[in-house]
């Protein structure tokens, strides 16, 4: 092969303007500098708060470096992401170095390397959510947040949920399973400082399983939620999702079949909670 | 019958006044009065198997722990990221101290004085409640020093993960407890012998721990008289995607999977069938409609060419096309792949762009013999089982679902020829609309130095 060719073929190569063919695989590596060394404490002052977290931490484990995640965790919680300076302040009360702690940082995904706001909105994209129509819950809650530079959305691996599909971790509190429209009222719950669609909130959820509990337990509900009683209750209205939960792609491929028709989602009164009259469990038991 | 879900939903449950009142801590009690060999004999003959996916019989796990005085540790595995696992989070919100009795009984059989319960990040709330119980239990003189008057010590710490699949691995678990990036290590030693801080550990799933209460209570033989003969106990399995009922539900294994899917979770919508479901979580081979009426256990399902794993059914309709199945199964584990082995970092990279390939209709038929060969290439060449975990379930699909697959790209082939010849870029939506911006924009540039 010539030269010219070689160029040629070089030329056709597609790259970043980096000039490289993988993205940003340098993104965290500044050749100018020196490495960094453990932070000189003298130069570093540490929030006094944060450093009684970290070194609370380091306390409960043989190995004070075990504390690196949750350390840095709580620089997270401090700073509002793992920004230099955060990581620079642990690196100097765990006395490791900055390098150390962001090779940790960037390989979990519950950490932030830049500022992405201050409420973090974790859509679930995986297989169970999307079959009931997650793709389009992110999508629209992109929608809600795309201006909004205080609220984080990240389509998020299976977050654990997957009885609330399609569902949301918002800022730590599991919500589902959500309809579109739900997207803006989160949006709106967080810049209220409300607790975030509280009827929906995973905690609340009673076991599906409807022969676990001998009795009948009370519900512990929030006032919010009882307020809704009697009315619609809105974690037993169909999912947005499963009039059509289909995932993405069937449409595409599949455009000359009939649209699908709405599907019940679920008539069982196990499924989000216990409230229906006792013959109703009893029914559904003989059904079986 | 109802072990660890009996009256799950008892308001105050979490706490230790309610525990104590229905009876907990009486077998921890009566565990500390006989001998750890004693104990550990009894889950011996529970014959009792991992809960958490590899099945491994705990009993024969904790045998392996060395004796004599050294620093030895149990870690309880809480890193439920498997998707469609869901059972983990509803145990340890609801009846944490399930959880931590069954981890003292299990440390002072194996003779272990440290202990961790590695929760994965997300679960924050249920991280709290465990903390909250932790603390009672303390203060009860549950944990710490000379536990009951006994002259065993234990001390148990929650520790929060930061979100990473892979950290459920048992060796990866142990690096990032230890503060490093999860990347699994190589096995043999296996951690029972080397371990966390280089000492013997002992790793079990929460619902595996949760069990060992009840073992005792029931005692061993009795509790290997429930279920099969090979997968003695009951299971909590979590069902989701395309059924109407969608939960955790406890049952005795060996029961037919179709009365899990259908009796229990409702089956899938009105006027759909199930197509296939994974009866392991996302890394179980996919089996089909026809495999309902297996029973579900440890060794049916292996005969049948799957697995148990975590007990995480996800079923999926005929409604949703394999392709976008599997897509999805490749793009978790492509994300979730700690690169630190080739054929899995590779492997999964690989196979995420030939699906998109076969949805995009570049592909022919032969890709399809590709992708299959790369899931070959991947299983059993790696440190640990994630880059296994796509190749089985993919390599299931493709060849239970071939025809769906060459009738896909061909779609997809005819498609693109009546629209253009050559495809347009396809518009960054859905999951992959959170990388665009993300990178510096391509050009081509000059030839590099």
């Amino acid at each position: 092969m010539s030269a010219a060719d070689r160029t040629a073929l070089a030329a056709g190569v597609r790259r970043y303007s980096h000039g490289s063919r993988v993205p940003g695989w340098d993104d965290s590596v500044d050749l100018d500098k020196d490495p960094a060394a453990v932070p000189d404490p003298a130069s570093t002052p540490v929030p006094e708060e944060l450093r009684a977290t970290i070194e609370r931490s380091m306390r409960k484990y043989p190995d004070r470096r075990s504390a690196a995640i949750p350390a840095l965790a709580a620089a997270q919680a401090f700073h509002g992401y793992c920004s230099p300076e955060a990581i620079d302040q642990v690196a100097c009360v765990m006395r490791l170095t900055p390098g150390y702690l962001v090779s940790v940082a960037t390989f979990y995904d519950m950490f932030k390397t830049d500022d992405r706001g201050s409420h973090d909105v974790f859509v679930c994209t995986n297989i169970s959510c999307s079959i009931q129509g997650a793709d389009d819950v992110y999508d629209a809650m992109m929608e809600a947040a795309h201006d909004d530079d205080a609220v984080n959305v990240k389509p998020f691996e299976c977050l654990g949920a997957c009885d609330i599909a399609p569902m949301a971790s918002v800022d730590g509190i599991y919500v589902g399973p959500l309809l579109v429209e739900d997207t803006q009222t989160i949006v709106e719950d967080l810049h209220a400082g409300r607790a975030v669609l509280e009827h929906k909130q995973l905690r609340l959820r009673r076991s599906a399983d409807l022969e676990a509990n001998s009795e009948r337990f009370e519900r512990d509900a929030p006032p919010a939620f009882e307020a809704r009683e009697g009315g619609a209750d809105p974690v037993r209205e169909p999912a947005a999702g499963s009039a059509g939960p289909r995932m993405r792609g069937v449409d595409a491929i599949d455009q000359a079949a009939a649209p699908d028709p709405p599907l019940p989602r679920d008539e069982n009164p196990a499924d989000a909670d216990g409230d229906e009259p006792a013959e109703a469990d009893g029914a559904e038991e003989d059904d079986r | 019958m109802k072990l660890l879900f009996q009256d799950i939903d008892e308001p105050g449950l979490h706490t230790l006044e309610v525990y104590e009142r229905r009876g907990g801590y009486k077998m921890l009690r009566q565990a500390l009065g006989s001998a750890p060999e004693e104990v550990l004999h009894e889950i011996e003959l529970s014959d009792i198997r991992g809960r958490g996916g590899a099945g491994f019989q705990m009993g024969k796990k904790a045998s392996f722990i060395p004796k004599g005085a050294m620093d030895k540790y149990l870690v309880c595995n809480a890193d439920e990221s498997e998707p469609g696992a869901f059972k983990d989070r509803e145990l340890m919100q609801k009846n944490p101290h399930q959880l931590i009795e069954g981890l003292i009984i299990g440390a002072y059989a194996a003779g272990v004085n440290r202990s961790f319960i590695f929760i994965r990040g997300e679960y924050a709330y249920q991280a709290d409640i465990l903390d909250a119980a932790v603390e009672e239990a303390e203060a009860a003189g549950y944990l710490g020093e000379a536990i009951l008057g006994s002259d065993h010590d234990l001390s148990l710490v929650v520790h929060r993960g930061a979100g990473a699949y892979i950290a459920g691995e048992e060796t990866a678990l142990l690096d990032s407890l230890e503060g490093k990036r999860a990347n699994p290590r190589l096995k043999p030693p296996f951690p029972a012998i080397t371990g966390l801080y280089q000492g013997p550990t002992l790793v079990n799933n929460v619902e595996t721990l949760s069990t060992v209460p009840h073992i005792l209570r029931l005692g061993g033989e009795e509790f290997a008289k429930i279920g099969t003969e090979t997968s003695s106990g009951t299971k909590v399995v979590s069902v989701s995607g395309s059924v109407q009922r969608p939960g955790n539900y406890e049952i005795t294994l060996g029961i037919p999977a179709r009365e899990i899917i259908y009796g229990l979770a409702g089956g899938p919508p009105e006027g759909r069938e199930v197509k296939l479901w994974f009866p392991g979580g996302s890394s179980a081979p996919v089996l089909t409609g026809d495999d309902l009426d297996l029973s579900y256990d440890f060794d049916t399902l292996a005969k049948a060419g799957s697995m148990l794993g975590s007990g995480s059914i996800i079923v999926v309709d005929d409604s949703v096309p394999v392709v976008e199945v599997a897509k999805k199964v490749a793009k978790f584990y492509k994300h979730e792949s700690c690169g630190k082995c080739t054929p899995c970092r590779e492997g999964t990279n690989w196979t995420v762009k030939m699906l998109d390939r076969i949805d995009s209709g570049e592909a022919t038929p032969m890709d399809l013999d590709i992708l299959a060969s790369v899931q070959d290439q991947i299983i059993g060449n790696c440190l640990c089982v994630l880059g296994d975990s796509m190749a089985m379930p993919i390599g299931a699909m493709v060849a239970k679902f071939r025809e769906e697959f060459e009738a896909h790209i061909e779609a997809a082939r005819e498609r693109n020829q009546e629209t253009t010849a050559v495809p347009e870029p396809i518009p960054l939506r859905g999951v992959n609309a959170g990388y665009a911006g993300a990178y510096p924009p391509m050009t081509a540039v000059e030839e590099m130095g």
